[in-house]
């Protein structure tokens, strides 16, 4: 490197116009330069933007895709999850660790490479997935892993262009109304131009949308309240922070209907007033950065953005991308909130709800990627259109994502009201044990509720469907998941921030066979402590992994109880291991 | 300021609120005691330790983050929400380490004395015992890391009241933990033993050297009243 470390970050930090509330652009470039974030670059990132140094490690130190201590030049991150694990993640780990010579977690002593793995990436359909620097490999097998490491040795740098594996399928499976039919790239907006913003808002509340991530909050109403809240600038969010484990079908929108999305972001801008439009992508979809920035260029130079759009004096809009930096919290719209403003995506309390004082305190909606392709063409085609598909209360289609144990995993987007049963029939994964329904967030579901409908008033979803086949251990399923929760926890708020923790600590005495029937109601009764005390929807959901499989499930854990009425949580051996060391005698066994 | 009051009632007992209140502060006007680890009444509101969540219209809420207002029905006292925070307290007693016996705060820690005031007995949740450092850099103040709570107040104090911003968080989940502003600990920073920050910690994580046993234990805040007393003690004129 020529320059001096301290000038380089005085650049990026120039490059944001020393704009705190950029900071994480500001962090990602100076990861991406030097690997990790020391404390030098601390103190000069510090001095640039006027802040604290604690200040930029509170949020530095928050994202897993952000160090502050070395790491190897070429990161390896494996996907965890459970589906990663049924399609042979481990065996794909253990092939790494043997031709890198590490064991996971580990760093070459060369600091080359690091092996470790990382929470869902959003490639559930198909797993085993990495993630390597900005590169995704899909369908890993351990035969692929000595080429794709020769590969990386031999590109020396940290982004290599050519690796094996390193396609990813865009996954639609079953398209409707939403995703089929040819389509203007200004459909939405010139729609909606011709009508004025207030009756924008008319027409996506008279189709009923809601929003697509999960919570279903009526988006024509969250559009009036934002549009008549009062402020200096009104903006709008698009929530591309995809990270509930099992769901992709953010990354199919994306990269497939571009334009869908930013039309429907367009339209909404239009109706709330809006001169300015952020896009959070997370930090697993980097990948799709460069594509994304090329749509929103093509469309400036269109006039579909920028000033006076489609010709229409006074309507500005433009849209920026922000990457996130690995973190799930950063889906919970108030969090998202915080890390656009460059801070650690610790959630707000509410009220005031975004809707009045949202991202830099002035009116903002948020909406997932689905809801904003979903409001594009219903200003194309019209309410009425809308209503015709789903239910009642839930009106238009879902994309699910589908996979795990089923022969044909991938996006699908059905009717609301469709029933558990038909999707599996679908996707063919008839013989499904459990269905985990909307994520670990969501709930698992036996058999006896397959006739359940996909629909705001029976079973909500933000889209992700993962299919356990017969045979697959549920209750150790649930474990990966409490245990996927004590990762993202943000450590806010005591109910979650313990919380977590001590449900992953009572699920593993639970698959070990040693929880006796006091501690499941011991579990059960600290899981609802979670759910009802917890800050955000996070805390408040961490414990359905374990209480619905509780639910659901029950024969499996009674089948898994210790028959004594009390077993200690503690390993005797493992306690007494350092002043058996210490006394330099050999320990006592169990029972003997 | 200066409008009208309006009612609301807590467990059923009617109270006045004024415009710009939260509902704790509402309460403690009124001599109504809402359970709290992290509020404190000089200090912006954070909504970490989630002690003082009651059931507001239906749904659970931190009272010191929500706003009073007209009608409101609030749930405090109920056997369900002590025991969630009883919960809560535990949580905290077994994720950092606190031997209330030989600990300079006994008596005077708002931890320990809302485990008195909740009934907790004995934490039924496994201990972590985590392993954290003393940082003694500085010479009139020592941070024992092992006692912190995560509640922000000096955070919070250092930022707003002593204009300072000494400390800040660190990491997320539960290895998240208290940091401050410089690489070689507390003695680096402006920290002065009179700022705000320094007297704001309720229990024995930020402690003032050679201060600590200027009043003996058994005369303490706590060891004379349960902890709420104070707020209590200004309930005059309602039912009871």
């Amino acid at each position: 490197m020529s320059s001096e470390p301290s000038a380089v970050i005085a650049g990026y930090i120039q490059a944001v116009g020393a704009d705190r509330t950029r900071l994480l652009d500001v962090a990602a470039a100076v990861q991406a330069e030097f690997g990790h974030i020391d404390d030098a670059a601390v103190h000069a990132m510090a001095v640039g933007l006027g802040m604290h140094p604690v200040e930029i490690e509170d949020a530095v130190s928050f994202y897993a895709f952000l160090d502050r201590q070395p790491r190897g030049r070429i990161r390896i991150r494996l996907s965890k999850t459970p589906i990663s694990f049924i399609k042979g993640a481990r065996d794909v780990a253990r092939a790494f660790e043997q031709a890198l010579g590490l064991t996971l977690g580990e760093t070459s002593p060369d600091g080359a490479f690091t092996l470790e793995w990382a929470s869902d990436i959003g490639m559930a359909d198909q797993e085993p997935a990495a993630l390597i620097g900005q590169h995704v490999l899909t369908t890993l097998a351990p035969e692929d892993v000595p080429a794709i490491v020769a590969a990386l040795r031999e590109s020396a740098d940290s982004a290599p262009t050519a690796l094996p594996k390193a396609t990813i399928r865009s996954g639609l499976v079953h398209a409707g109304p939403l995703l089929s039919g040819p389509r203007e790239r200004d459909a939405g907006i010139s729609a909606a131009l011709a009508l004025t913003p207030d009756q924008v808002i008319e027409e996506i509340t008279n189709a009923k949308l809601r929003g697509r991530g999960g919570a279903g909050f009526p988006t024509g109403m969250k559009w009036r309240l934002t549009r008549r809240a009062v402020g200096q600038d009104h903006y709008i969010v698009c929530n591309a922070d995809e990270g509930e484990p099992g769901t992709f079908k953010d990354r199919l929108l994306l990269s497939e209907f571009p334009d869908l999305v930013f039309d429907g972001m367009t339209v909404a801008g239009y109706a709330l007033g809006s001169r300015q439009g952020l896009v959070y992508l997370r930090g697993e979809y980097a990948y799709l950065r460069d594509s994304l920035q090329a749509v929103l260029a093509d469309r400036r130079q269109r006039g579909l953005l920028g000033t006076r759009i489609c010709g229409r004096d006074g309507f500005d809009f433009d849209i920026r991308i922000q990457l996130g930096a690995g973190a799930y919290i950063c889906g919970e719209e108030s969090s998202l909130l915080e890390s656009l403003e460059g801070k650690r995506g610790a959630p707000r309390d509410r009220p005031p709800f975004p809707t009045e004082r949202g991202y830099l305190r002035q009116p903002t909606a948020i909406d997932n990627v689905e809801t904003l392709a979903c409001a594009a063409r219903i200003m194309e085609k019209g309410a009425a259109w809308f209503t015709g598909f789903g239910t009642k209360e839930s009106s238009g289609t879902k994309l699910l994502s589908v996979a795990g144990d089923c022969s044909h995993p991938g996006v699908y987007e059905v009717p609301f009201g469709t029933t558990v049963n038909a999707l599996l029939d679908m996707v063919g994964g008839a013989d499904a044990q459990c269905v985990q329904i909307s994520g670990p967030s969501g709930q698992a579901l036996s058999a006896k509720d397959f006739g359940r409908r996909i629909a705001y008033e029976d079973l909500p979803t933000g889209g992700s469907t993962m299919i356990f086949g017969p045979g697959r251990d549920v209750l150790d399923i649930a474990l990966q998941f409490a245990d996927f929760f004590v990762d993202e926890s943000c450590g806010w708020c005591t109910p979650c921030r313990v919380g977590t923790t001590l449900l992953k600590q009572g699920m593993e005495k639970v698959v070990s066979g040693r929880a006796t029937l006091a501690d499941m109601r011991q579990m059960d009764a600290l899981g609802q402590t979670v759910m009802r005390m917890s800050r955000c929807g996070l805390g408040q959901s961490a414990p359905n992994p374990i209480i619905s499989t509780m639910r659901n499930f029950p024969e499996l854990y009674e089948a898994r109880l210790a028959e004594a009425a009390f077993t200690p949580r503690l390993n005797l051996n493992d306690a007494l291991r350092d002043a058996v060391q210490v006394q330099g005698r050999a320990p006592v066994t169990e029972g003997a | 300021m200066g409008t009208t009051p309006f009612r609301l009632t807590v467990d059923g007992v009617e109270i006045e609120a004024i415009e710009g209140q939260s509902v704790i502060e509402a309460c403690d006007a009124a001599g109504i005691y809402i359970p709290r680890l992290c509020h404190h009444p000089d200090l912006e509101p954070s909504g970490n330790c989630r002690i003082c969540t009651c059931t507001i219209n239906g749904r659970n809420a931190a009272a010191c983050v929500t706003p009073a207002a007209h009608g409101m029905v609030i749930e405090n006292a109920t056997p369900l929400l002590t025991a969630d925070r009883r919960a809560l307290i535990e949580m905290l007693f077994v994720e950092g380490n606190h031997p209330c016996p030989y600990c300079v705060a006994s008596g005077d820690c708002e931890l320990q004395a809302l485990g008195y005031r909740l009934g907790m007995v004995a934490p039924l949740q496994p201990y972590r015992w985590p392993g954290r450092k003393i940082d003694a850099t500085h010479p009139d103040i020592y941070l024992d890391h092992d006692r912190c709570i995560l509640c922000s107040r000096c955070i919070r104090a250092s930022r707003m009241e002593d204009g300072k911003t000494i400390f800040g968080f660190e990491g997320r989940g539960i290895a998240m933990r208290l940091n401050v502003d410089a690489e070689g600990g507390l003695g680096e920073t402006q920290m002065a033993a009179i700022d705000k920050a320094a007297s704001v910690c309720p229990v024995a994580c930020i402690v003032i050297k050679r201060d600590s046993y200027r009043v003996p234990n058994g005369e303490r805040r706590f060891d004379t009243a349960p902890i709420g007393s104070e707020i209590e003690a200004k309930r005059k004129g309602l039912p009871r």
